[in-house]
């Protein structure tokens, strides 16, 4: 049986985010509406407004312990389970997933960073073009209509689970020779393997393959609100040859500047809704704060299936949701 | 940890600058956040949009969302900063901001370590992180 307790920090935020959700319930004072006239009430609406975001907090709080033992980011969980299963709009979803990819990235980059695990010299080249794509597609993404995203997003979501699937992973990949640009750039590193117990020496090759991927990967972040770790991790560690460990964590500490990007265009344009955002920073967090501690008492293989079948689930919703079959 | 405390040696001053200025600025968005938050929820400041007709608006597009709120795109959100809703875009845009910050304390060092391509990496960096914040860019349908 798992047995755990929940630290204060934990359950203080936990607590006054549920108290808060449960008492300002009808209570709150009539306030000032700036709209003169508000849209009409959608007739199949029957939870108080308090419903869902208390649903979505809840919802998130299990998606961060799941993704947590699953080995992906909150993002690629959040944006098609949330957009699938809530009455959100997918412009406010994805603005909120891009904020949960950008606030787990944020929380964990300083620790990876200071490790060593996560390479500076190996993000900031490959940053830089991803960031600039993400505009690209958060731009693109919030010009298109709804059901085209959602139909992109669904089939980008199963396109995930073939991929987490099939890939394998390397933890020490073989790089006979470093490629001229990562030469040039001094794109290498050293780290110290416990497991192992030794320095491992590293290098990579083809960088401006991995260039052109992060081309891709940074255009699907922007548009879709996903935290983009799902495409980083390979792209680094089979194609450019970054041991295992340097690959996720320089993967999920560039969704730190990639998603900064996306997110900004998200801001701005107005597709950032705090009832939606906020609960679900919170959820996620909390959940893999939790996660965390349960991560080895778990059987990894097992969890890893559930994700991809609930991805496989999401994926299915939002690819129908999108062709209009299953609304 | 010993994993962590014995990989450190290696890692570079750069990296460690920006890991301490990350750290503080991610703690310092985390806790706006959080007290913004609290401030909508409990009704502590007015909101924009009442709370129970949000379930009216978060089913729109965003731009529906916009016209019917009477919202407008870009930092327009700092005119409505009082509002119990928008206020939590402090925390938000805070957060989104931290990179920006880590990467302009960055740049000096890089030049000083004569490292000019990644100083030239991190300015580009800047200016297109810069550009996505600055509002200008415009999305139509």
């Amino acid at each position: 049986m798992l047995r755990f307790r929940l630290p204060p920090s934990v359950l203080i935020p936990l607590f006054l985010l549920l108290a808060g959700i449960l008492i300002a319930g009808d209570g709150v004072a009539a306030e000032e509406v700036a709209a003169a006239t508000a849209p009409p009430v959608d007739q199949g609406w029957v939870m108080p407004w308090w419903g869902w975001p208390l649903v979505l907090f809840v919802v998130t709080f299990l998606l961060g312990i799941v993704a947590v033992l699953g080995g992906v980011g909150g993002g690629v969980l959040f944006v098609p389970i949330v957009g699938g299963f809530f009455p959100f709009h997918l412009d406010f979803v994805r603005g909120a997933g891009l904020m949960v990819a950008l606030a787990g990235a944020l929380a964990a980059g300083p620790g990876l960073l200071n490790s060593g695990m996560a390479s500076l010299r190996l993000a900031l080249p490959l940053a830089v073009i991803a960031s600039a794509s993400a505009i690209v597609g958060a731009m693109v993404g919030l010009a298109l209509p709804a059901n085209v995203v959602q139909t992109a997003l669904g089939a980008t979501i199963l396109g995930i689970v073939v991929l987490m699937w099939l890939a394998k992973k390397s933890e020490y990949p073989d790089v006979p020779k470093a490629c001229a640009l990562s030469t040039a750039l001094r794109i290498n590193g050293i780290y110290h393997d416990a497991a192992a117990n030794k320095e491992i020496d590293w290098k990579v090759h083809r960088t401006p393959l991995g260039l052109g991927m992060f081309t891709l990967i940074g255009l699907m972040a922007g548009m879709f609100g996903l935290g983009a770790g799902w495409a980083n991790v390979p792209v680094l560690n089979l194609l450019m040859g970054a041991p295992l460990k340097v690959s996720v964590s320089t993967s999920k500490f560039m969704l730190s500047i990639v998603d900064t990007s996306a997110a900004w265009v998200y801001l701005n344009q107005g597709a950032v809704l705090a009832m939606i955002t906020v609960p679900s920073i919170i959820g996620i967090m909390l959940g893999s704060l939790v996660g965390v501690r349960l991560l080895k008492k778990t059987k990894a293989s097992m969890v890893r299936k559930i994700v991809i079948g609930m991805l496989l689930l999401a994926g299915s919703r939002a690819l129908l949701k999108g062709l209009g079959i299953w609304s | 940890m010993a994993e962590e405390n014995a990989s450190r040696q290696y890692v570079t001053e750069e990296q460690l600058v920006y890991a301490r200025w990350l750290d503080v600025g991610m703690k310092m968005g985390f806790v706006l956040l959080l007290l913004t938050f609290i401030v909508y929820l409990f009704g502590l400041a007015p909101a924009h949009v009442p709370v129970q007709e949000l379930p009216n608006y978060w089913t729109l597009p965003v731009k529906e969302y916009l016209e019917v709120a009477d919202v407008h795109t870009g930092w327009s959100w700092l005119s409505l900063i009082g509002k119990g809703d928008y206020m939590n875009f402090l925390g938000i845009a805070f957060l989104s901001a931290v990179t920006i910050a880590c990467y302009m304390r960055l740049v000096p060092i890089l030049f000083r370590n004569k490292d000019k391509v990644y100083g030239v990496i991190a300015v580009v960096e800047i200016l297109i992180l810069v550009l996505a914040a600055s509002g200008v860019l415009v999305v139509g349908h």
